[in-house]
């Protein structure tokens, strides 16, 4: 630290542990999102044959290869392609649809808010529900209410989304009339048709992500009891509801925080089949949609913003890590 | 010589108290049982089927389940029962040939990283972390996407994007392998590196490999039955679980048989991988063995806690 007479904010910045914890695991997220630009760039190019002249299947026309060819800049040299695919990437130009010429970026964003409000709906289902499960699970190790809670956790983790959604359907929807079968509406501009559009898919995305964090949350609190701290304060006499607020599942939040983050990341990214089970215009049917159409610009601007969605949260997740564990911020 | 005596005798008694352990768990022997099963009909599906797979019979479409067709009929009057036989077939045949692509592949990337390490290790571990950044399914999607549909396809889609978590599990046990005083031991008696790799390195870091390879199978069915589910996977007239699943949706109301039991075959096999490769992981896992051997010995609550996220498999986090 001799330097620190010259740059002492900078040198107090890097000394300051949450600080460089944040900064190594933002240029981290930095390396990776460069080579998930990378694989999302050689995507179009490692598909056997010629893309543009696939893409265009039936369709196909010297003119209209030619026109496609030269709008998507496959004609370029394959450098040079590389270079200016990043630097659109980077200025948010992701190229225009092989379908129907439309700018991706302009696609994505429109089905974004579908896919966005479908994962928040989710994994609110699933802290509903794997929250009081999993602690209550934890805090009776051993007995009858927890093998009933893990068999079913474990049980919800082997089942088909899709599936689920398709039982859904058939007992709310189709049997009992009490919701729609599929379909969106947008929040601001009807939050009655909203909410009954949104049940059904944010049950069944809910409901698996549930299980999942159920496990996770359990190990997380049966950790945290295991804990000298946790033993020193219920033998001084303080009662259990204390116990396991105040020292139990307050030390377990950390976990839990890292855990809901990753799920919201897996949500956001893995919700392709429900979306297509419930006609659910977002992220997923698109991408499902470009993949049987080969529109490959499509693909590859879907899959980067998703990946970068997913790094987004990790790294969120990571600074609130920082903010919450006081070994990280005052160390 | 007394040794390698000693040794092997401690192996074989090892050996004998997982079995014992193993046994001793009622759901993991359930489990084992129905994945044998599974297996059975995996390997015999086409002589069991009663009926032919792609035996139309339009008079009797849509039949509820019956003694002659137990599991109903669909929409052309083949039977269900059948069709999930085979369903499940398809469907184990996928999962097994692209987890062993994804051990194959995966442990020689993440053994050879975690005992060269150095900038090796840095590079691959990278490429590791890049893939771990996309969603299980849609990297699969992408994969469909470059290749075309199809049963090769899947595959390799599977396949690739479960590689990742086995080089990453294999690098873990070869960094704890690796500076056991045994092989360190071995390393100055000048022993070659590919000697040390398959005699020291690989038989010691079996365990941790073994459960993911459990837990892997199962989303490798998941995996599968969406992909199929979505039309990118196996492709008609071959019956594939997901397929069946997404044409009874017309006929949800009028025929749940044709929703229900497909998908009820999916969650059997699914569900016995999972909870037998938890029951491996309580055995194979030392820190965990001791402590259930040392709750059965108490034969009391002695307080066996799992370290959190140990709980599962799957894919997890970067970083």
């Amino acid at each position: 630290m001799t330097s620190s007479a010259n740059h002492g904010g900078a040198a107090r910045f890097v000394s300051n542990p949450a600080a460089r914890f944040v900064a190594r695991r933002l240029l981290y997220s930095i390396v990776v999102m460069l080579g998930v630009l990378i694989v999302v760039f050689m995507l179009v190019h490692l598909v056997p044959g010629d893309p543009v002249r696939i893409a265009l299947g039936t369709r196909y026309t010297p003119q209209a290869y030619d026109a496609l060819r030269s709008a998507s800049g496959l004609d370029r040299p394959i450098v040079e392609q590389f270079f200016g695919y990043i630097g659109s990437a980077l200025t948010g130009n992701l190229g225009v649809s092989f379908r129907n010429g439309d700018p991706v970026t302009v696609t994505l964003l429109e089905r974004l808010p579908a896919t966005v409000s479908l994962a928040i709906v989710g994994i609110i289902i699933a802290l509903l529900i794997a929250l009081p499960a999993g602690i209550w699970s934890a805090l009776r190790e051993g007995r009858v209410s927890d093998a009933i809670v893990r068999v079913t956790s474990q049980f919800g983790v082997s089942i088909p989304d899709f599936w689920m959604g398709i039982l859904l359907i058939a007992v709310f929807a189709s049997t009992l009339h009490w919701l729609p079968t599929s379909g969106y509406r947008p929040l601001f501009d009807d939050p009655g048709g909203w909410l009954q559009h949104i049940i059904l898919p944010g049950l069944t995305v809910g409901l698996v992500a549930a299980a999942i964090m159920t496990r996770y949350i359990r190990s997380a609190v049966l950790e945290v009891a295991a804990t000298g701290y946790v033993r020193t304060a219920r033998s001084k006499g303080l009662s259990p509801r204390v116990v396991t607020m105040r020292h139990t599942v307050r030390n377990a939040a950390i976990p839990i925080l890292t855990i809901t983050g990753i799920q919201l990341a897996t949500i956001l990214g893995g919700v392709i089949v429900v979306e297509v089970v419930f006609a659910w215009p977002g992220l997923g049917r698109l991408v499902y949609n470009a993949v049987a159409a080969r529109d490959y610009p499509v693909i590859q601007g879907a899959v980067l913003l998703i990946a970068a969605l997913f790094l987004l949260i990790n790294l969120i997740v990571d600074m609130l890590y920082a903010l919450v564990d006081p070994r990280i911020r005052l160390s | 010589m007394t040794t390698r005596e000693t040794t092997g005798a401690a192996e074989e008694q090892s050996r004998i108290a997982a079995v014992r352990l193993l046994a001793g768990n009622p759901v993991t022997v359930v489990s084992a049982v129905v994945l044998a099963m599974v297996a059975v009909v995996a390997v015999t599906a086409q002589w069991i089927v009663p009926f032919g797979i792609n035996d139309v019979d339009v008079p009797n479409a849509l039949r509820p389940p019956s003694g002659e067709h137990w599991f109903g009929t669909d929409e052309l009057g083949r039977d269900v029962l059948s069709r999930v036989l085979v369903g499940v077939q398809a469907s184990m045949r996928v999962a097994v040939v692209s987890v062993a692509f994804a051990v194959v592949v995966g442990v020689t990337i993440g053994v050879v990283a975690g005992y060269r390490g150095g900038w090796l290790d840095t590079v691959v571990m990278r490429i590791v972390d890049v893939m771990f950044a996309f969603p299980v399914l849609l990297l699969a999607l992408a994969v469909v996407a470059i290749l075309g549909p199809g049963i090769t396809t899947t595959i390799l889609a599977i396949g690739i994007v479960y590689t990742p978590i086995f080089a990453r599990v294999a690098r873990a046990a070869t960094l704890s392998v690796r500076v056991e005083p045994f092989v360190q031991v071995s390393r100055t008696m000048g022993t070659g590196h590919l000697y040390m790799l398959v005699r020291h390195i690989l038989p010691n870091i079996t365990g941790p490999l073994i459960v993911q390879t459990s837990l892997s199978l199962a989303f490798a069915i998941l995996s599968e039955a969406a992909l199929s589910f979505l039309g990118l996977g196996i492709q008609p007239p071959q019956p594939s679980l997901g397929r069946m699943i997404f044409d009874s949706q017309g006929f949800v109301t009028l025929a749940w048989w044709m929703a229900v039991f497909p998908g009820a075959a999916i969650v059997v096999a699914v569900l016995a991988f999972n909870l037998f490769g938890d029951g491996l992981r309580d055995v194979l896992d030392p820190k965990q063995r001791t402590m259930i051997e040392a709750r059965r010995r108490a034969g009391a609550d002695i307080g066996g806690r799992r370290r959190a996220g140990a709980d599962i498999g799957g894919r997890r986090r970067s970083g």
